[in-house]
């Protein structure tokens, strides 16, 4: 045996380097447990160094730009250019400031007005291995995070926590290979299992094809996964047909499009709604209200006062005044003819308000009394003759308490289908 | 060597120089090449490509010469990654244990010097590495990972490109060659 071992004494090596990771494997498989001891120390001694990392970098970055930058400025020997080059590295610096405030601000509000109980965290570092879709957070257990939370950004879900150490976590991005979550479409209410695929985008799987899907329509978590509360945005679907078993949609996860520097570990989660969509744009027809009636001849403006519209009430409602304004009864006079070329007659038998016209009215008849027709003062100034005609008929109601279409009060407004 | 080394290989010239470093040598590059892993890739993002455990890994294999320091350090430095990484302890642990082991067997047979050989053979551990690693998660713990073979390829040839003046600074660090 000890020549047999001395003799394959390499292989022997390998063989139980090999066997006792195999072993050491298979019970974390097994067992569904970890060998934190290891995780924990290691993760312990790195977790400092990443922190003052990630201190001087967001402290002292700008600092160095600044210097390296003055530097080759003044062995140039150049004012203008190195007063514009100040300028610029200036307004960079300010410009990523203000983009590092509003993030936090950003994060700050949705966390006040989040329902879930929420940990802000800094990332710190990502794990090992290309292509690798972890990063570790600057809050660990000690914090009360733990194995399981969901990670989020106001834009949306990132991922969860897939191990807490004291002094930081580990959190696994909805992209990486194993990652899923219970997701519903905003619009179709389509519902599947959300998928990372180790790109950037997830997939998402058990859609039948018969179910129907927009390209851009949003996904929703479910909460069913007991991992992400309810309500939470995940992204738009980038790519959808159908495939062999079912749909084959790929999404582009809306909380991991603008990067992460923080993000919310969802402590204590509270599901909320998923929001309607939002309204499509409005294909109702508006139709104009009639114009307030013109001063210019006392027959359309009586008109307009007795509620004749048409051009056939007008020119009935004008030939009446005509005959009253000769005396003639249409129907009751017999053997005189009503002459229509001549004009009507101020004060003429009949006349209401005879003799009272004003000598700027010369039609004759007489305008409608103040505060019954006033002068057309704007598109709001309608006949109160025509207070039907105001109406507004409105669509139904959108979920999100938005009308969609409202339209301005003196417009009547009515889908084309309905008219 | 073992007798199915030198049945393998019986007429190639063997080259039996092996270096020798400071203890202090083993732990710092590897340890700075895992930090850098884990915090680089925050910053510049396109560096995440860069394997560089497993490049220090395939360093001190083949100077070592040993098939048995070989995979000893494979070892260590896989498992340091895991305990930073995902998956569960032991899955780039076996992996580089492996690639330790042949590396430095490979090692005895040619002349680890020569810049073209360690550039295709950086190339090749990086394939063999990501291909284990690939059949470690498929067959052990049962995730359904693709391989994506032209980007792997492409990886493994920016991680050789890499891997010469990489090699050429860790040659500093040799105390004496036997």
């Amino acid at each position: 045996m000890e020549s047999f071992l001395s003799r394959y004494r390499n292989l022997s090596v390998l063989l139980l380097l090999v066997v006792g990771q195999l072993m050491l494997l298979a019970y974390q498989v097994k067992a569904r447990e970890d060998v934190p001891l290891i995780r924990v120390w290691a993760v312990t001694a790195v977790t400092p160094l990443a922190k003052s990392i990630e201190w001087v970098r967001s402290g002292g970055g700008g600092f160095f730009k600044n210097y390296v930058f003055l530097q080759a400025a003044e062995t140039e020997n150049q004012r203008l250019k190195r007063e514009v080059g100040e300028l610029r590295l200036k307004n960079q610096l300010l410009t990523s400031e203000i983009q590092t405030a509003d993030r936090a601000k950003v994060l700050a509000e949705f966390r006040a007005h989040a329902p879930s109980k929420t940990l802000p965290v800094r990332v710190i570092g990502t794990g090992t291995g290309a292509n690798s879709r972890v990063v570790y957070v600057d809050r660990g257990s000690a914090d009360g995070v733990k194995r399981g939370m969901a990670a989020i950004v106001p834009e949306g879900i990132v991922g969860r926590v897939i191990a807490a150490y004291p002094t930081a976590a580990l959190v696994q991005l909805i992209t990486e290979p194993g990652s899923i979550a219970g997701v519903v479409s905003q619009k179709n209410k389509v519902r599947g299992t959300l998928k990372g695929n180790g790109a950037d985008t997830c997939v998402v799987d058990y859609v039948q094809n018969q179910e129907k899907l927009d390209m851009g329509e949003w996904f929703y978590t479910t909460g069913a996964d007991r991992v992400f509360p309810k309500g939470l945005p995940v992204g738009q679907v980038k790519m959808v047909r159908d495939g062999r078993t079912g749909k084959e949609i790929v999404i582009s996860p809306s909380g991991l499009l603008a990067g992460i520097d923080e993000m919310l570990i969802v402590i204590d989660g509270v599901h909320g709604l998923i929001p309607e969509p939002a309204a499509p744009a409005s294909t109702e027809v508006s139709i104009l209200a009639a114009p307030p009636a013109e001063g210019g001849t006392g027959v359309e403006a009586a008109s307009s006062q007795s509620g004749s519209l048409t051009d056939a009430d007008r020119l009935k409602e004008k030939y009446r005044k005509i005959g009253e304004s000769q005396g003639i009864d249409f129907g009751g006079t017999k053997g005189r003819v009503v002459d229509f070329n001549k004009p009507v007659t101020p004060g003429a038998p009949g006349q209401p308000g005879a003799g009272q016209a004003g000598a700027g009215q010369a039609g004759g008849v007489q305008p409608p009394a103040a505060g019954s027709v006033k002068p057309a003062a704007g598109g709001a100034q309608t006949a109160p003759a025509q207070p039907a005609a105001t109406g507004t008929v409105k669509p139904p109601q959108t979920g999100s308490g938005q009308p969609a279409g409202v339209k301005p009060p003196a417009a009547r407004t009515a889908e084309p289908g309905k008219q | 060597m073992t007798g199915i080394d030198d049945r393998l290989l019986p007429d190639l010239p063997v080259k039996s120089k092996v270096s020798r470093f400071r203890p202090v040598a083993y732990i710092v590059p590897p340890l700075i090449a895992i930090l850098f892993q884990v915090y680089v890739p925050r910053f510049v993002d396109f560096l995440s490509y860069l394997e560089l455990p497993l490049l220090v890994t395939v360093y001190f294999a083949l100077m070592r010469r040993q098939p048995v320091a070989g995979a000893v350090i494979g070892s260590a430095i896989g498992l340091v990654q895991d305990s930073l990484s995902q998956h569960p302890l032991g899955l780039f642990g076996i992996v580089k244990t492996l690639v330790g082991y042949f590396a430095a067997s490979i090692s005895q047979r040619f002349d680890v010097e020569n810049v073209a050989l360690r550039f295709i053979l950086s190339f090749f551990f990086f394939l063999f590495n990501q291909f284990f690693a690939w059949v470690l998660e498929r067959g052990l713990l049962g995730q359904a990972v693709e391989l994506q073979v032209p980007q792997t390829i492409i990886f493994g040839f920016l991680n050789a490109v890499v891997a010469v003046p990489l090699f050429m600074v860790l040659d500093r660090l040799k105390t004496e060659e036997m």
